[in-house]
């Protein structure tokens, strides 16, 4: 029951053919149920923790989409630079990596993590205007070819991440940015709450799923019940029409990278309190892809698309890995964008932003 | 001084030119229309009005103003507003939705007046007034057309320009449109029209254009031009 059978049949063989390609994957791949079900509910936990971060990040795939159909690459390193922005902050407010956890009160805690929240939201939403200002606007001048947006979007990745990578630690001193990753200022020391099922939920899971889900609701309001929102949804349905509202599609666009921005810096915030020794120049670029295939999942161009697209892609990913191992939890959300895209193009929930099948 | 005044305009998309030297007035309160054949450039020149096209030469003054390199945004709060052709209802709003965003570039000083003029849209289309929850997308050409025309009103034009607002409408719904248009004309809006349908759109004019191949061929009183015989040669199918 717990291994599939075919492998069964095969190790008989293992031993004789070692070299035979297929035989090697079977040495990989492990199918393994057992694991899926005696540790469903952590791996349910744990997915969703990572899926809301994919999914504030996948927000911003998504709205760029709806309006420019632009899939911005670069908006993985928004991500990476909202982490180290709310880093520089609690550097800022006094807080040097050390390897202990800081132990400041509740109170104290949230507030500082609210500070720190905010600084990489602002960093975030700041670079993701001036990309927009840029890279992308100087080509909407041009009326370039839609090819030239998607090249210049993996350069400026490219860039931003090399520009952390090799020019940041000249600015700073060597204290920020390099080759290796930053040295974690721990806030929060991950202590488990309670357990369910055998899944132990810490109290960093819950800051995180509360304030993603928090987020999210307020961008979804902030789209489908403001006049910003409105001038959203106009510029992605009908530009010109919108236009002939007066829309400035100008202002739009850029109010679009930066709300996405901001969520990015939000998610960069979250994901350091779980990963605190992920801020490295390179540390976007995985999640930002992750957060496109979940937007995709959802349906590029939705809203609520990309935040369910999000939190599928985290638990799925995570039973994944308890199928097949974890050296292949990154494969299982990549082919979950293959499979999305050779079958549902849509996604989940089509394109409701954007222009409508109707 | 007319309210809008087009001197020599021509437009061109690459090195065809779809309007050439076209210059016409709309005088306060009057009902003006533009008829012409397909591709004689009448779409162009609305959109030319509108901004959302850039003029080769020529300039466009309203309302006392040249507005000819001013935003296409910025002329809809200068109160320029159109209805344009194939509609442009924003599919996945609903009707409220989609007349909020007529009133987009308006500031309401009160809550009391946007309900008013929200009141006079449901009073001169009361389907519209049924339906504020139907998704746009979904709504028949006729009840589209209507909904264009409300959410041009929301924006309280002084000009309002309707591109084409009988296309592919069956002649019942499009008699209807050409009686709201004349409401909306009595009520003291101005308005220039593009039309296809030259009958209806003469009878129902102050004056008109038309326009063959980019170009101004004929002007005069709507009436007049109802018995022309060149005109009734040409669009109204009488020989």
């Amino acid at each position: 029951m717990s291994t599939l059978l075919l492998s069964d049949v095969l190790v008989s063989a293992h031993a004789a053919l070692p070299a035979h390609p297929l035989l090697l994957a079977d040495g990989v791949i492990d199918f393994n149920t057992s694991r899926l079900f005696s540790s469903f509910w952590s791996l349910t936990v744990d997915g969703l923790t990572y899926g809301a971060i994919y999914a504030l990040i996948a927000v911003g795939y998504t709205l760029v989409y709806g309006v420019l159909r632009l899939i911005n690459f670069a908006h993985s390193e928004i991500f990476m630079l909202g982490m180290f922005g709310q880093y520089a902050v609690l550097w800022g407010l006094g807080f040097t990596p050390q390897g202990d956890v800081y132990t400041q009160g509740t109170v104290l805690t949230v507030l500082y993590l609210l500070i720190a929240m905010i600084g990489g939201m602002a960093v975030s939403g700041g670079a993701a205007v001036g990309l927009e200002r840029v890279a992308y606007r100087p080509l909407r001048k041009r009326g370039a070819p839609s090819l030239t947006f998607l090249i210049t979007a993996i350069g400026a990745s490219f860039v931003l991440q090399e520009f952390v990578h090799f020019v940041l630690p000249k600015l700073t001193g060597g204290n920020f940015g390099g080759t290796t990753a930053q040295q974690p200022i721990r806030l929060v020391q991950e202590v488990t709450v309670f357990s369910f099922g055998g899944a132990d939920v810490s109290n960093v899971d819950i800051v995180i799923v509360i304030a993603a889900l928090a987020l999210a609701f307020l961008v979804d309001r902030f789209v489908n019940a403001t006049k910003f929102g409105r001038g959203i949804r106009a510029v992605a349905q009908d530009p010109v029409t919108a236009t002939l509202m007066g829309v400035s599609r100008e202002r739009v666009i850029m109010q679009t990278f930066l709300l996405g921005g901001v969520l990015a810096g939000a998610a960069a915030m979250l994901y350091s309190l779980k990963i605190p020794n992920g801020i490295i120049y390179s540390g976007g670029f995985i999640l930002g892809i992750k957060a496109f295939a979940a937007a995709v999942l959802g349906g590029i161009g939705n809203l609520r698309g990309a935040l369910l697209g999000g939190l599928l892609l985290g638990v799925m990913e995570l039973y994944g890995q308890a199928l097949f191992g974890t050296e292949w939890r990154d494969v299982v959300a990549f082919v979950i964008l293959v499979l999305v895209l050779l079958f549902r193009p849509t996604g989940i929930l089509g394109e409701s932003l954007g222009r409508a099948r109707a | 001084m007319p309210l809008l005044e087009l001197e020599n305009v021509s437009v061109s998309y690459g090195r065809i030119e779809a309007v050439r030297g076209v210059s016409l007035t709309v005088e306060e309160g009057e009902l003006v229309t533009l008829i012409g054949a397909n591709g004689a450039g009448k779409t162009t020149t609305m959109r030319a009005i509108s901004g959302i096209r850039p003029l080769s030469t020529g300039t466009i003054r309203f309302d006392g103003r040249d507005i000819t390199r001013m935003k296409a945004h910025e002329r809809v709060v200068a109160g320029v507003v159109q209805a344009p052709e194939g509609r442009g209802v924003f599919p996945g709003m609903t009707v409220i939705e989609n007349l909020e965003m007529g009133a987009y570039a308006r500031t309401f000083k009160t809550k009391a007046e946007h309900d008013a003029t929200l009141d006079n849209v449901f009073e001169l289309f009361p389907r519209l007034a049924e339906r504020k929850t139907q998704v746009g997308g979904t709504m028949s050409g006729g009840e589209q057309q209507m909904l264009a025309i409300g959410r041009a009103l929301m924006a309280r034009p002084k000009l309002l320009l309707l591109d084409e607002p009988s296309m592919g409408l069956a002649p019942m719904v499009i008699q209807q449109i050409f009686r709201i248009i004349s409401e909306i004309h009595d009520q003291g809006t101005t308005v220039l029209l593009v039309e296809q349908n030259a009958q209806q759109a003469l009878s129902r004019s102050d004056r008109a254009y038309i326009l063959e191949t980019g170009e101004v061929t004929t002007t005069g009183p709507g009436k007049d031009l109802l018995v022309d015989p060149a005109v009734k040669a040409a669009y109204l199918g009488v020989a």
